[in-house]
């Protein structure tokens, strides 16, 4: 078993696919590793971030004269990299734009873009890639500035490697972070839950179910826009990897709330809903790469919740529970038949056998 | 999801067999314990919430009813031991990551062997028949709803590079043991309705005869559960054994005929021991001796002296649980050192495991 070792042993742990699959082993591969070496001691010279790798939010607000800077970056591998309703292109923009959207930065400034190309990969699939971002990132309004590009042997690395970084502007301190929610906070999702894990999952192996499976990898900016014009938006987080469930709980846990979640409020598309039974994996646990949650002031969640429906994109968003003082840092589901919890995933999805 | 699923998870439905079962409870006016035996009924309990609308007095508990969970430490050290001589060890995705004595089969992929997961039996031998010149040996587990396909593809006549190493069980003898076990209490079993399909409910007879206890066989639906557990409480209130279907839309008296005698030409039972239960007699399917071609505890020669296990495991109360002696948050190793994503038993693996649902869930009623 991996992870046993004590500390006074050699450590002879490796990394395993569970720590990429977000949750706790995620969470604690950082927390070793990687945060308490970035992190500065609050007497360096440096400019200390508002928002920093400590708070393992969607990206970094550094403060620059009146406002602040929000950078986000990230890498993507999605096999296969052509899937039903998108591509690795436009997964990699709209991820970039999305972690910007959600820190409240809804008008990208510059993007970047980092290509690492195995030897042998097909020039028209990364024509193809290429064009995907340029269309995505002119759909968010921004434009692609630099970049840079790498190609390694054969077997080296997996096809197509994309990584985006994104800054914004914000005025201000109107940023927000994924830890304001107040009991009372009503949470808006802006559409349907599960889409892109689920489609992904059966387009990977190949599974041949009726009804159009789609990822729903989109930009939210502009979602995000209109929700922050129209009210209060007290927290927000991209649902991305380990869904709705990993995205509230994190969000419970920072605040040190609770979240009651109505089971039969959440959004989810009738063939992913189908798809997800046959695989047995809960679609609020994978996956959205087109889709906020949010936590709004009671009073706002409301009109908050009509300015999303009035965007492309939003046209299912739903009001889908409420932020308590019970269950600090839990989410609980009311099922209609009683209640449960609804818990972080943990590990790889792995669809199970009876 | 389809109208006839939907049909069953009717909440207002469920609240009517609630008051039944507090009727019937009344006039029992004494606590029951209703046990059932798969990993399904649990999930569906779990994640419904329906233990909140069970009555005072009722105790409603999982047997063992995992396939994955019971399946033995020594069973999982063979697919690694394997895997290590270079075969591509093709397996469930639920046995992925359940320990064995010193690795998981993750751990021994995570170390460079050739680990694959597959969703059915067919797809094992297409991925032998795409590397004719690799070992391929298919890991099978489960119960009669994986054991028939498993069959179905030895009879097909595979590529000579496939073999089964099989961990397949098979569930009524297991009922047996835990209902002759005198510390567990049980006043009626839930049946498993996917296993049905397979082997039909007349397999459950002779056990109502012998053990003069209530058998339902429930399907897995939240309205399906509930339906069940009414039926269950009616034979204890009435003080009879009896057998009953209470999911005829899709179990039979007979089963799945055909399926049933490719699995029995190609298996035959012997005594194994279930992960901290017991050794069972007639638990565990093996290949008969006319498919030895494709045994792969013939074709290999596995040394499992591998060391001791991790000191954890001793703590671990896996084999409690799946008796029904106890629940998961009594062990304390729940939720602390044995999480999904580090599996100390292989309850805290499988979808089907009574800790993982426990812990994906909460199973206590007052949330």
């Amino acid at each position: 078993m991996a992870d046993k070792s004590n500390a006074d042993q050699k450590d002879e742990s490796v990394v395993t696919l569970a720590h990429g699959a977000g949750g706790g082993a995620m969470r604690s591969l950082l927390d070793d590793l990687v945060v308490p070496q970035f992190a500065g001691d609050g007497e360096s010279t440096v400019t200390e971030p508002a928002v920093g790798l400590p708070e393992l939010d969607d990206g970094a607000v550094h403060p620059v004269g009146d406002g602040a800077i929000v950078v986000t970056t990230d890498s993507h591998v999605v096999s296969p990299r052509f899937f039903p309703g998108g591509d690795i292109g436009k997964l990699a923009v709209a991820g970039t734009v999305n972690d910007l959207a959600v820190m409240g930065a809804t008008q990208p400034t510059a993007l970047t873009c980092s290509l690492v190309l195995e030897e042998g990969t097909p020039t028209a699939d990364v024509k193809r890639v290429i064009e995907s971002m340029a269309a995505t990132a002119s759909e968010a309004g921004v434009q692609i500035s630099t970049g840079d590009t790498k190609v390694m042997e054969n077997g080296e690395v997996d096809g197509i490697v994309v990584n985006t970084t994104g800054v914004a502007y914000v005025e201000g301190g109107a940023f927000v972070t994924d830890a304001g929610l107040e009991p009372g906070d009503r949470i808006i999702v802006s559409g349907t839950m599960g889409d892109h894990g689920i489609s992904l999952l059966s387009a990977r192996e190949g599974f041949d179910f009726t009804g159009d499976l789609e990822s729903d990898v989109a930009p939210v900016n502009a979602i995000v826009a209109a929700a922050l014009e129209a009210g209060e938006v007290t927290a927000m987080k991209d649902p991305t990897r380990g869904g709705l469930a990993n995205a509230l709980n994190e969000m419970a846990g920072k605040a040190d709330v609770g979240i009651e979640l109505e089971d039969g409020a959440v959004p989810v598309n009738g063939a992913i809903a189908s798809a997800g039974e046959v695989l047995g994996i809960d679609p609020l646990t994978v996956a959205n790469e087109g889709k906020v949650v949010m936590a709004v002031a009671e009073a706002d969640a409301e009109v908050v919740l009509s300015a999303i429906r009035g965007v492309t994109g939003g046209e299912e968003a739903a009001i889908v529970g409420q932020v308590t003082e019970d269950h600090a840092g839990r989410v609980v589901v009311d099922t209609g038949f009683g209640r449960r919890y609804l818990s972080e995933p943990e590990g790889e999805a792995l669809p199970r056998i009876c | 999801m389809s109208s006839e699923q939907l049909q069953f998870r009717n909440p207002e439905q469920a609240e009517q067999l609630a008051d039944r079962l507090e009727a019937l409870m009344d006039d029992i006016d004494e606590p029951v314990t209703l046990m059932h035996v798969c990993g399904s009924h649990e999930q569906a309990i779990a994640k419904f919430g329906l233990r909140s609308l069970l009555p005072d007095g009722l105790s409603v508990r999982m047997g063992p009813g995992c396939p994955v969970c019971v399946t033995n430490m020594p069973e999982v050290d063979e697919a690694v031991a394997v895997a290590e001589q270079g075969a591509i060890v093709a397996t469930y995705g639920d046995m992925f990551r359940v320990p064995g004595t010193q690795k998981s089969l993750a751990d021994a992929r995570a170390d460079g062997a050739a680990v694959e997961v597959v969703y059915s039996a067919s797809e094992a031998v297409e991925l032998a028949a795409e590397n004719p010149e690799e070992e391929v040996v298919f890991f099978a587990t489960g119960f009669e709803t994986t054991a028939a396909p498993t069959a179905a593809i030895l009879a097909a006549d595979p590529p000579p590079n496939f073999s089964v190493l099989s961990a397949h069980k098979y569930v009524p003898p297991a009922m047996e043991v835990v209902a002759e076990m005198p510390d567990v209490d049980v006043d009626g079993f839930l049946a498993a309705g996917h296993a049905a399909t397979i082997t039909g409910y007349g397999l459950f007879e002779p056990f109502v005869q012998e053990y003069e206890l209530p058998v339902v066989v429930g399907g897995f639906e939240p309205v399906d559960v509930m339906l069940g557990i009414e039926r269950l409480l009616e034979y204890v209130r009435d003080g009879t054994a009896g057998l009953e279907n209470a999911y005829p839309r899709c179990v039979s008296e007979a089963g799945n005929e055909q399926a049933l005698e490719t699995m029995w030409s190609v298996f035959e039972t012997t005594s194994g021991e279930w992960r901290g239960i017991a050794e069972i007699p007639g638990a565990n399917l093996v290949l008969r001796e006319e498919y030895a071609e494709y045994d792969t505890r013939e074709r290999f020669d596995v040394d499992l002296d591998a060391g001791g296990p991790d000191p954890l495991t001793e703590q671990c109360i896996c084999g409690d649980i799946m008796a029904g002696k106890a629940d998961p948050d009594e062990c304390d190793l729940f939720g602390q050192e044995c999480t999904p994503g580090n599996p100390v038993g292989a309850c805290m693996v499988s979808s089907e495991g009574t800790c993982k649902i426990w812990h994906e869930y909460g199973g206590h009623p007052d949330l």
